[in-house]
């Protein structure tokens, strides 16, 4: 059921997906290219359209901390930020998912300093990937919009009760203007557990302390605890997904979107919107008589080995576009693509290519010429130059 | 504040916790930073706090006060205290950023420093709040560095209540928690915490050293109430320095130090004269 269209850009169309999750507590401090968010935020809040506290922190370090202590008490509670801002914060986002908080963060994604850069690369989202946040990527305003309510689904269900974020590109998705489909925001509260149900909440009527000193074997149990959690997410997820698709006609049931990947030889492996282009290079390869075809992966964490594998074992070749600064070795999404396909049992060839990194522009072009490069026996990885 | 806690021996820490907590309450909400008092606590599953307790990392105690009061008053609980219990590393150090943004942005929070004036959790090691001359394991040679005043600080944030305590005053200490509780905004409290592994001095001394920082006039008693210097407790008779004991009485009973000349001793007494002198400027404003 929708509440209408409007013309928004990523980082409004968070901004409106939060008010429909109606936080008490938000938080945040200004990055670039993050501040639209928190000023759209902060409108809602002024004129009553939310009713949240609007903590304006002094550094985003501390934007995490006064969502964990927020969400200790039992608040539902968002931040966002970006590259320099997520590394200032680092510390603390593993504190907030090891204190098994539920609390919501969008990354709009930023390449890292030095030199400076404000154009979007992924880095700083993978950065988080072992932490035990649960990990989305969206690749529009409508699934900044769709998958940030998503995360509030998923975080704070019982299961899981892990903190949950949604990556966007900077600019090219934060930035840009699209029509998005809004929920009635009625129904969209109705897709979100009813505040006050958590149980881990600290409350003076019955005193715990939250983050003590465990020794080693019960450190691990505790994260152990992390583990099946986050195992549960998948599951949780994909319901959470489904359900999301009957109300909105919306479908998010999978964690990836497959773009003429049934009976590809060759398949990009890609996320975010420069996905955009490379369904573009789909369809001219497969004008040329190339059975291409495209993953998206939409859900990075808890990443869908199976899923994924699946495809790939099926196609043969992959090319992994890993939107990333990365040294020394392979690039996540990369690793995780070839781990895929290991457990599948799949020997799969394939082609890293570093493109995008620092902002630069990727076209359908870039993508036909990855294909090209591949064809003609380049493996390993490349960065796409321009 | 529960027995069984993990203490050293003559902690002042613990001495401070359980008259503050007395007088607090138990709607009471703590925040602890890392610190020696993550470790009192004891590990897990148990806990020495009777009171709900948030462990945070270092340098983020008074940012996750101000969420979490913000939290508890927008869903209603308004009548609880939320109650930062920092050491001074994470106060005047580390901690110094998100404790000058909660006390600008005006949150209901108490913070407490508990001062040992080093970082004694981790061994002994200098902090901001480290006096100078002594002995720490990374100024091995006595602190070159000064005591950051960080009561002054506070006030100049003009937050509405200032307070230094100390354990010795057991009574000084619950009347200005009790005040500090009933005022609305950012209250700080800045506690002496002897240290008998750090301070090198026998554990049984506890009391009597901080007897002797007051008496000496090496720490100061007192509050700024909305802006305004008023001398309490035994310092309120210090103003005449004939009625301060020498500050050698408090130097000689630490091992911290036990390597001070003849003219360091003079010059800390220096020291501490000219803060008085300062004082007494600060008790005429307040008049």
């Amino acid at each position: 059921m929708s509440a209408g269209r409007r013309v928004l850009t990523g980082n409004y169309a968070a901004a409106y997906a939060v008010r429909a999750a109606k936080p008490d507590v938000i938080s945040a401090y200004p990055i670039t290219p993050q501040t639209p968010i928190i000023e759209k935020l902060s409108e809602f809040v002024d004129s009553g359209e939310l009713d949240a506290r609007f903590i304006r922190v002094e550094s985003e370090h501390s934007a995490m901390a006064a969502v964990i202590g927020a969400s200790s008490v039992g608040a539902r509670t968002y931040t966002a930020t970006s590259s320099q801002g997520l590394f200032y914060m680092y510390e603390v986002c593993w504190w907030a998912a090891g204190a098994r908080l539920p609390i919501v963060m969008g990354v709009v994604t930023r390449a890292l300093g030095p030199p400076w850069s404000i154009w979007s690369e992924h880095s700083d989202f993978y950065a988080l990937r072992d932490s035990g946040w649960v990990m989305y990527f969206a690749s529009s305003a409508q699934e900044v919009y769709d998958l940030t309510l998503q995360a509030y689904m998923v975080a704070e269900n019982g299961d899981v009760l892990l903190p949950a974020m949604v990556g966007w590109d900077a600019f090219e998705v934060s930035h840009t203007y699209e029509p998005v489909e809004l929920l009635d925001e009625e129904e969209a509260g109705s897709l979100l557990p009813a505040k006050g149900g958590r149980v881990n909440v600290l409350s003076h009527e019955d005193p715990a302390s939250l983050g003590n000193l465990a020794y080693p074997e019960d450190y691990i149990r505790i994260r152990y605890g992390m583990r099946r959690a986050m195992e549960a997410a998948g599951r949780v997820a994909s319901e959470a997904g489904r359900r999301y698709g009957e109300i909105s006609g919306r479908d998010y049931s999978s964690p990836l979107e497959c773009y003429r990947c049934e009976d590809a030889e060759v398949l990009y492996v890609v996320m975010g919107s420069i996905v955009g282009e490379a369904i573009d290079a789909v369809d001219r390869l497969r004008g040329e008589g190339v059975k291409a075809g495209l993953v998206r992966v939409r859900l990075y964490r808890p990443f869908p080995y199976a899923e994924l594998g699946e495809l790939l074992g099926r196609a043969g070749n992959a090319i992994i576009v890993n939107r990333a600064s990365r040294f020394g070795g392979y690039g996540a999404l990369t690793g995780d693509a070839l781990a895929a396909a290991a457990e599948a049992g799949a020997r799969i060839d394939y082609l890293e290519v570093a493109a995008g990194i620092g902002g630069v522009d990727v076209t359908s072009d870039d993508f036909v010429g990855m294909y090209k490069m591949f064809r003609a026996g380049r493996r390993g990885t490349v960065w796409w130059m321009r | 504040m529960l027995k069984g806690h993990a203490a050293c021996p003559g902690c002042g820490a613990t001495i401070l916790l359980r008259h503050v907590l007395k007088a607090l309450g138990p709607r009471t909400y703590m925040v602890i930073p890392a610190s020696c008092s993550s470790v009192i606590a004891g590990p897990y599953p148990k806990s020495s706090f009777a009171v709900p307790l948030l462990h945070m990392a270092f340098a983020a105690s008074a940012a996750a006060a101000s969420g979490m009061v913000e939290a508890l008053e927008k869903m209603g609980r308004r009548d609880v205290n939320v109650v930062v219990w920092a050491g001074d590393g994470g106060t005047v150090d580390i901690g110094l950023q998100a404790l000058s943004g909660a006390a600008e942005r005006g949150h209901n929070i108490l913070y407490i420093c508990y001062d040992n004036e080093a970082y004694m959790n981790t061994g002994i090691q200098k902090s901001g709040s480290t006096p100078p001359k002594a002995w720490t394991t990374t100024t091995p040679t006595g602190n070159p560095g000064f005591k950051k005043d960080m009561p002054s600080i506070m006030a100049a944030h003009r937050v509405p209540y200032v307070a230094t305590l100390n354990p010795a005053y057991p009574n000084d200490i619950v009347k200005k928690v009790e005040k500090a509780a009933s005022i609305r905004g950012l209250k700080y409290l800045h506690a002496f915490s002897p240290c008998p592994p750090g301070w090198r001095f026998d554990a049984s001394l506890t009391v009597k050293v901080a007897r002797l920082a007051v008496e000496t006039g090496v720490w100061v008693l007192y509050e700024v109430e909305g802006g305004v210097f008023r001398l309490t407790g035994p310092s309120k008779h210090l103003l005449d320095p004939s009625r301060r004991k020498p500050v050698e009485e408090y130097l000689r009973l630490q091992g911290r130090f036990r390597h001070l000349t003849e003219s360091d001793i003079e010059e800390l007494q220096r020291m501490v004269d000219e803060n008085w002198e300062k004082i007494a400027q600060l008790v005429e404003e307040g008049k």
